[in-house]
């Protein structure tokens, strides 16, 4: 169905994202058992997340903690008296017959999430709300041919869920949207974020109306999005589908789907006639959770700077390129390590580029995260200063201290130099023999020189850069053979 | 001294015999096994758990000999309601839906027991999910009352309280959600005590109504119900609802009480005459020895019943969720899919008066009833909450009989759930207000029917509520 720019011109996409993140905690959200990815099916378990018989739920206060975190992040109003809710439905791998989770009264309310819309333009996502609940467990219907199967590992796994508002209004928004998302999560280390494991799911709410319209179109549910580009390919397919059926004067029926990442189309998996009364009433076997002002000023105080902090120092402070300041906020970590990098290095811009060219190139030859490069950001800061200060030209820093340096973490930038000999060179008798040899390889190039073609310096010094393994002092090394050519 | 001839005074005294080596823990659990299997004609016992019994005594006797301080609780011999989990044991909660589960573990109360070097000899009958007041939802069969066994034992602990009644065990364990303890224990003739809600743990309860339920004993005297609730109470980390108070060492020193109680309650017609007489005889002898008793009214007689109905049910109708014959338990031989599953275990693993309670419950909690039900439920509550302090800052107790009757024919009114409601009137206060609350006995009817007197204190009072309750 291929519906002319025109057409899709008139119409404007209403989208709201519901985001189920699972916690990093060590143990479940109402039971000490382990919350661990990947153990054997059932080895997480005990009588209360079996949902044995006489078995209460006792709260794992980290959840709330990392539920503050959140919310502070996003600037949510933070509740003080948190009741638990049960959510009560019949489903196999729902143990206890209903589910924890939080009802009238989520932790937080209100707040909101900054993106760029693909026109570079900033855009706040505003949030409804974020509450606490537990996970169910799965249940595995292809491993035997007769019968589903059911792994309770991750019935009681906590989960934080993270209601926007209908705010986005496109697949490329709501993109934005979960690529920010996921990168707080990390910043957070409250979740992460892996959405093919699971462990960060969303479902998109998704209706279309005339451009300019008050009245909001019918609503879908797309749920079982297992990518951050399958919730874009699906609300794109939604928003194509729903102007088309509107089109062709039909109506949109308000149902729940499921996207095929196969195909690029949604089905339908259940109609509202069949949706459940899940009898929310306060859970009595939990306590109401009280959280102080007093605790929430502790959470604020270890709160690791958040991604759209930083990026905003890097653009507004340090002058850096919205690009450079994207890239270096992109990960938590080398993040960390350039604001630990900036501390002991004079020049921000010089800094980043070693970060975005030396560093980066490092890692992606490697394959590795930050976290597994050796060198310090205090022997990068060694290396970037001994250019500054003219003591190594940028080319023999780069080429050859540089992988010293991550080769030898315990020894120092200045120590290497010595050893392997990388100290500058800029006596002149050295650097005219040099300098002779290469006017003596392209005689005809110092003639095309002397005859006006100034441009042409750059071969002898690249020659001589060649020739003195990178040791020659650039700066004398360019006056000298300047002076060597105007002779 | 011959096996037969030893007579359960108290727990004390038991403990006192065994040390003393007058009798063995052999012996003495070898002589309960044998009335538990010989003479419970009230089927009271669903499973006597002899072979843990008889190792427990017999590591119990090589203590003693060795010398090792041995627990308060050594040589009591202890029955469980049917709802209090037991590590390797069965449990049931007397329905068919949990028939062959055993319990993983071991209920919080039930090990302090354990701790204090408890004998516990088996499981005993109530109705199904404790949902009753005459032990005939059972679905192991009616409970008879020892006293006499054309009649119920109450309920919804019948068994609990039967046993000890018989003298098939020394004291038991019950649970209480609307008089559960106290009617038993009044329709038998023993002391039965609900405490405070949160003052005993709930974990390794099998819930019925989650902010109503709690565990409590049934004992021959006051001394042995304090005994085994001092050594259960206290926080417990495995239930978030269970209190940090402290508690008592020594019982209340006070010995002139305020008591109170609602006259036109007494006055009602529906009052069996001798609880009447009865009820009277003991506040004119307690203002004979010098305590005060005040008249006083209670503006939410009426809706005590219906808003303990709404609340518990609701509440129970969430609970139960859990047996749907796919996890544990039993699971129906018809199913083919899981729809059926859950539809044909629950049909044929729960009562009739189990599902008319899920029904009520999800009835109450459904879209659109909410509010006029549940929501409304919980605010009558906390009206009869504040009402029920109201009248406990101007008395120590509250009091009244136990139940408005003795004992009753079994059958007579199993086929009337609304008459057995009602037999809730005096009980559910204490649970839907969370107060504790003792039933002892007053006296009997001229058929020799046991009557109980009940105490409601205030909340987290056990301390003074002993202390009161010696004085009947």
């Amino acid at each position: 169905m291929k519906i002319s720019p025109e057409i899709l011109d008139q119409y404007q996409a209403v989208i709201g994202l519901e985001v189920h993140a699972q916690l990093l905690t060590k143990s479940k959200a109402f039971s000490s058992d382990r919350n661990e990815y990947g153990n054997l099916p059932n080895t997480n378990t005990s009588p209360i997340s079996l949902g044995h018989p006489g078995t209460l739920p006792v709260l794992n206060e980290k959840s709330a903690e990392y539920a503050v975190r959140l919310g502070l992040a996003c600037n949510c109003d933070i509740r003080e008296l948190n009741e638990f809710a049960r959510k009560n439905y019949f489903y196999a791998d729902l143990p206890k017959g209903y589910q924890i989770t939080q009802d009238t009264t989520p932790i937080c309310t209100g707040g909101s999430i900054s993106i760029k819309t693909p026109d570079g333009i900033a855009k706040n996502v505003g949030l409804t709300r974020i509450h606490m609940e537990e996970d169910s467990g799965k249940s595995i219907h292809d491993l035997s041919p007769f019968e589903t199967l059911i792994d309770l590992n991750r019935a009681g796994v906590p989960l934080l869920e993270i209601v926007s508002e209908p705010d986005m209004s496109s697949g490329d928004e709501a993109y934005a949207y979960l690529t920010e998302v996921r990168k707080l999560f990390r910043y957070l280390e409250v979740c992460d974020g892996n959405m093919e494991e699971g462990s960060l799911r969303c479902d998109a709410n998704i209706s279309v109306m005339k451009k300019g319209s008050k009245v909001y179109g019918t609503r879908v549910e797309v749920k079982n999005l297992n990518s951050i580009r399958n919730v874009k390919r699906a609300i794109e397919f939604e928003i194509n589908r729903h102007i088309s059926v509107l089109e062709n004067g039909g109506e949109i029926k308000k149902v729940t789907l499921t996207f095929n990442a196969a195909t690029g189309e949604t089905s339908i998996m259940r109609t509202k006639e069949e949706a459940d009364d899940y009898r929310y009433f306060p859970e009595p076997d939990l306590q109401p959770l009280t959280i102080s002002q007093e605790y929430i000023q502790s959470i604020k105080s270890t709160m690791p700077p958040l991604p759209n902090e930083l990026f905003s120092k890097y653009v507004d402070e340090l002058k850096l390129s919205e690009y450079d300041a994207g890239v270096l906020t992109d990960d938590k970590y080398f993040a960390l390590y350039f604001e630990e990098l900036l501390n002991h290095v004079a020049d921000a811009k010089n800094a980043t580029n070693w970060m975005m060219g030396e560093v980066k190139g490092y890692l992606n030859e490697m394959a590795i995260e930050i976290d597994k490069f050796d060198c310090t950001p205090i022997r990068l800061a060694e290396v970037i200063n001994m250019v500054d200060e003219g003591t190594m030209g940028r080319s023999l820093a780069s080429q050859q201290l540089f992988p010293l340096v991550v080769q030898h973490p315990s020894k120092s930038a200045r120590a290497l130099a010595e050893e392997f000999q990388l100290v500058q060179v800029g006596n002149e008798d050295e650097l005219q023999s040099w300098i002779q040899q290469a006017l003596d390889k392209y005689p005809e190039k110092v003639q095309e020189y002397r005859g006006g073609k100034k441009g042409i310096i750059g071969l002898f010094m690249g020659e001589v850069m060649r020739l003195s393994q990178g040791k020659a002092d650039p700066k004398i090394t360019s006056q000298l053979i300047q002076k060597a050519l105007d002779q | 001294m011959a096996l037969s001839d030893y007579s359960f005074v108290n727990l004390a005294s038991v403990r006192e015999d065994l040390i003393s080596k007058k009798i063995s823990a052999s012996d003495l659990v070898e002589l309960y096994l044998k009335r538990a299997e010989e003479e419970d004609k009230y089927n009271a016992f669903l499973e006597v758990f002899s072979e843990s019994a008889r190792a427990t005594a017999a590591s119990l006797d090589q203590k003693i000999a060795s010398g090792e301080t041995i627990g308060e609780l050594v040589g009591a011999i202890i029955g469980l309601k049917d709802n209090l989990c037991y590590k390797n044991h069965h449990v049931g909660a007397s329905s068919k839906i949990l028939e062959g589960f055993k319990s993983l573990y071991t209920a919080t109360a039930v090990q302090r027991l354990i701790d204090q070097d408890a004998i516990i000899i088996g499981r005993l009958n109530c109705d199904e999910f404790a949902m009753g007041s005459s032990n005939e939802n059972s679905a192991y069969g009616v409970v008879k009352n020892p006293i006499d066994p054309s009649l119920v034992p109450g309920g919804s602990s019948g068994g609990s309280a039967a046993s000890v009644a018989a003298g098939l065990c020394m004291a038991s364990l019950g649970s209480d959600t609307g008089g559960s303890i106290r009617q038993p224990a009044s329709f038998t003739g023993l002391v039965g005590l609900k405490p405070t809600y949160g003052r005993i743990s709930r974990y390794g309860l099998i819930a019925f109504a989650s902010s109503f339920d709690q565990i409590g004993p049934f004992t021959k005297s006051v001394d042995d119900s304090e005994l085994l609730y001092k050594i259960m109470a206290g926080k417990d980390v495995l239930d978030s609802t269970s209190s940090i108070k402290p508690i008592h060492k020594e019982r209340s020193g006070q010995s002139k009480f305020t008591f109170a109680y609602y006259e036109e309650v007494i006055n009602s017609p529906g009052l069996h005459p001798k609880t009447k007489t009865l009820f009277l005889e003991k506040i004119d002898a307690l203002k004979a020895a010098g305590h005060k008793v005040i008249s006083t009214s209670f503006p939410y007689l009426e809706q005590l019943v219906p808003c303990y109905y709404v609340l518990t049910t609701a509440e129970a109708s969430s609970n139960l969720g859990r047996y749907d014959g796919v996890h544990y338990g039993a699971r129906s031989e018809a199913s083919e899919d899981i729809p059926s599953t859950y539809f044909n275990s629950r049909t044929e693993g729960f009562g009739p008066e189990v599902k008319r309670r899920i029904m009520l419950g999800t009835f109450v909690l459904s879209t659109g009833y909410y509010d006029a039900y549940y929501s409304k439920g919980q605010k009558v509550r906390r009206l009869i909450k504040d009402a029920t302090d109201d009248i406990l800052s101007k008395a120590d107790f509250l009091i009244s009989p136990t139940t408005p009757h003795p004992a009753f024919k079994i059958g007579e009114k199993a086929n009337d759930p609304i008459a057995l409601y009602l037999e809730d009137i005096f009980t559910v206060q204490a649970n839907l207000a969370g107060n504790p609350a003792i039933s002892v006995p007053m006296g009997m009817t001229d058929e020799g029917l046991p009557l109980g007197f009940q105490f409601l204190g205030k909340s987290f009072d056990e301390k003074t509520l002993f202390a009161a309750a010696s004085l009947i």
